[in-house]
């Protein structure tokens, strides 16, 4: 690229760039003014269960191994009620080729981008789904770009992304580091114009295809190991994929019963855009900063149509504080012997207090882990926090304050969830769809339908609190 | 003289994509007051030396304009001294998992 574009002509290009870049016509699936056939979007990629374990068995993606936590089970029960105190198993998904559950979203773009001769793969992704694309691009001969929001208007690397950095670079891919702000989806509309390559996007359905192999893996190995489907899976979310393409391989493995739960940490008080908040955090993903909004709205990504739509699929919505996820992170290491995490270990972390609740027949499935190192570890987050002027002290967790004080319990029973009020979330979800209708317009018949799929409510349901939001704004 | 850095050299180059000025709409204002800026890694094109306008060729086979600022950059990214607050909680919870098997 020898110059950069100005930043309105990329943007008024947008949605052709897109269009090019992950070859899916989303207007075809449009019945209405807000209304799409989801089901069919994803039915249209090519790919059905066992297609995509094919695809995926061939880079050495998935089957995972399913392990008992047996010893932080014994830790639940010694603190739980008699008869309480449900076993723990976490899904290790740190065992995929590039150390996380990423490689299962990455296995299916990144094939398709091979079958339909585009020359290379590109992603917008400071996390580890960069490394897993990378990873896949490599395995298949394909070039990478992954671009990041990497460092602050300091030049200060936050330490996670950097390892990420290195990863990326290690399996070959060229990698745009950049500093904070939204215009990092314009430099990757740039990168897509000027190479050509498939759009590896976290949310076609590709990606969300490619995650339900995990909930069909975990219904039928936690079957096999106990006999039954989970009674909890607990899902870290950030951008509302792995919990969609979970609880999609859940039901597809029959296990309908199960209740799938959402867990992110909790940085309410800092701003996602803010280059003073960026590296304050401590925490690049599973955190309400992004799963807030994106179930809340979900097509807010880099294609018109996000395949993952969080609010289908939460039977319930938990956050955690960040000193709790830490906590959890040296449970698993010094209990279980897995160094793991820290991000990934939000569902740990929620799963502690879950279990606690629950019989002791029962069963909770964390559904991921994922690998750690350098930068990606408690001791690299918590040093930088110290360096930042931010308080890292024990106690009750419920005085941590995202941003100035990370509090780690000093005791298990300290650990807890907090509810999310799913019904307010789909009021919020409903009040952004009204708002997306051009004015004037009504949603017709065949978007209350979809309204009232996307919010797992009626649609009289649906029809009451629209009419509720125009009476009151 | 500045030290001349061999083409072929693997570098980092530095620009601002977009000024302060140039950013987008509805940003927090720490943010608008700072530029956008890229870093990226590469094989240096020509001779230079840092603080040069360069061009590299980067892992994707692409070309990239920018300022040299490094020579094989290192990554520095580790994990710092053991956390005072994290240290401790293997030792309690192994006292209480014994303090359980004593009970039962």
């Amino acid at each position: 690229m020898s110059d950069w574009p100005a930043y309105g002509e990329i943007m008024a290009q947008r949605a052709d760039i897109v269009r090019a870049a992950v070859g899916i016509d989303y207007a075809r699936y449009a019945t209405g003014a807000l209304a799409f056939d989801y089901e069919r979007l994803l039915a249209d990629c090519g790919y059905d269960l066992e297609s995509a374990r094919a695809v995926q068995r061939r880079t050495g993606v998935g089957n995972t191994p399913l392990v008992e936590l047996e010893h932080v089970t014994a830790l639940v029960r010694a603190i739980a009620a008699p008869g309480k105190g449900a076993r723990i198993f976490v899904k290790d998904e740190a065992a995929n080729p590039s150390g996380s559950f990423k490689d299962r979203r990455a296995s299916l773009s990144v094939h398709e981008a091979r079958r339909r001769g585009y020359p290379g793969v590109a992603a917008a992704t400071s996390g580890n789904y960069g490394a897993a694309v990378a990873s896949q691009a490599a395995k298949l001969g394909l070039r990478c770009i992954v671009v990041q929001e990497a460092f602050d208007g300091r030049g200060l690397a936050q330490p996670e992304i950097a390892e990420k950095t290195r990863a990326c670079e290690a399996y070959g891919a060229e990698v745009l580091r950049l500093s904070v702000g939204p215009e990092l989806f314009y430099v990757f509309l740039c990168v897509l114009r000027d190479t050509g390559f498939f759009d590896a996007s976290l949310y076609t359905p590709y990606s969300i295809l490619g995650i339900e192999t995990l909930g069909v893996e975990v219904a039928e190995q936690t079957r096999a190991a106990t006999g039954r489907f989970p009674d909890v899976v607990i899902a870290t979310h950030a951008g509302g994929g792995n919990v969609t393409g979970t609880a999609r391989g859940l039901r597809r493995a029959g296990a309908v019963d199960t209740t799938v739960v959402a867990a992110s940490v909790d940085l309410g008080g800092l701003h996602m855009a803010s280059d003073r908040d960026f590296n304050r955090k401590s925490f690049t993903t599973g955190h309400t900063g992004f799963s807030v909004p994106f179930t809340t709205w979900p097509d807010r990504t880099d294609v018109p149509r996000s395949a993952a739509r969080p609010l289908r699929y939460l039977d319930r919505f938990v956050t955690v504080t960040q000193g709790e996820v830490f906590y959890a992170t040296e449970l698993l290491a010094v209990l279980e012997g897995l160094q793991r995490g820290p991000a990934g270990n939000t569902s740990l972390a929620a799963a502690i207090p879950i279990a606690r609740t629950l019989d002791a027949d029962r069963v909770v499935v964390v559904q991921e882990t994922e690998y750690t190192g350098a930068g990606k570890h408690p001791i690299a987050q918590l040093t930088l926090a110290q360096q930042l002027g931010i308080e890292v002290v024990r106690g009750d967790p419920r005085g941590n304050l995202p941003g100035a004080r990370i509090v780690v319990p000093e005791h298990p029973a300290q650990l807890a969830v907090v509810d999310l009020d799913l019904e307010r979330l789909r009021r919020s979800y409903l009040r952004n769809a009204s708002a997306s209708l051009p004015p004037g317009v009504r949603p017709g018949d065949a978007d209350l339908a979809f309204l009232a799929a996307e919010t797992r409510t009626t649609r009289g349901r649906v029809e009451e609190i629209i009419d509720g939001m125009s009476r009151t704004t | 003289m500045p030290e001349c850095i061999p083409a072929g050299t693997w570098v980092e180059i530095h620009r601002v994509v977009l000024a302060p000025a140039e950013r987008a709409p509805h940003l927090p204002e720490d943010t608008r007051r700072v530029p956008l800026e890229l870093r990226v890694r590469g094989f240096l094109a020509g001779p230079a030396s840092l603080g040069d306008e360069v061009e590299i060729a980067t892992a994707a086979g692409r070309r990239l304009r920018g300022t040299l600022v490094a020579a094989n950059p290192a990554y520095t990214h580790g994990f710092g001294a053991p956390v005072p607050a994290l240290s401790p909680i293997a030792g309690e919870v192994r006292a209480l998992l014994e303090a359980r098997g004593r009970e039962r």
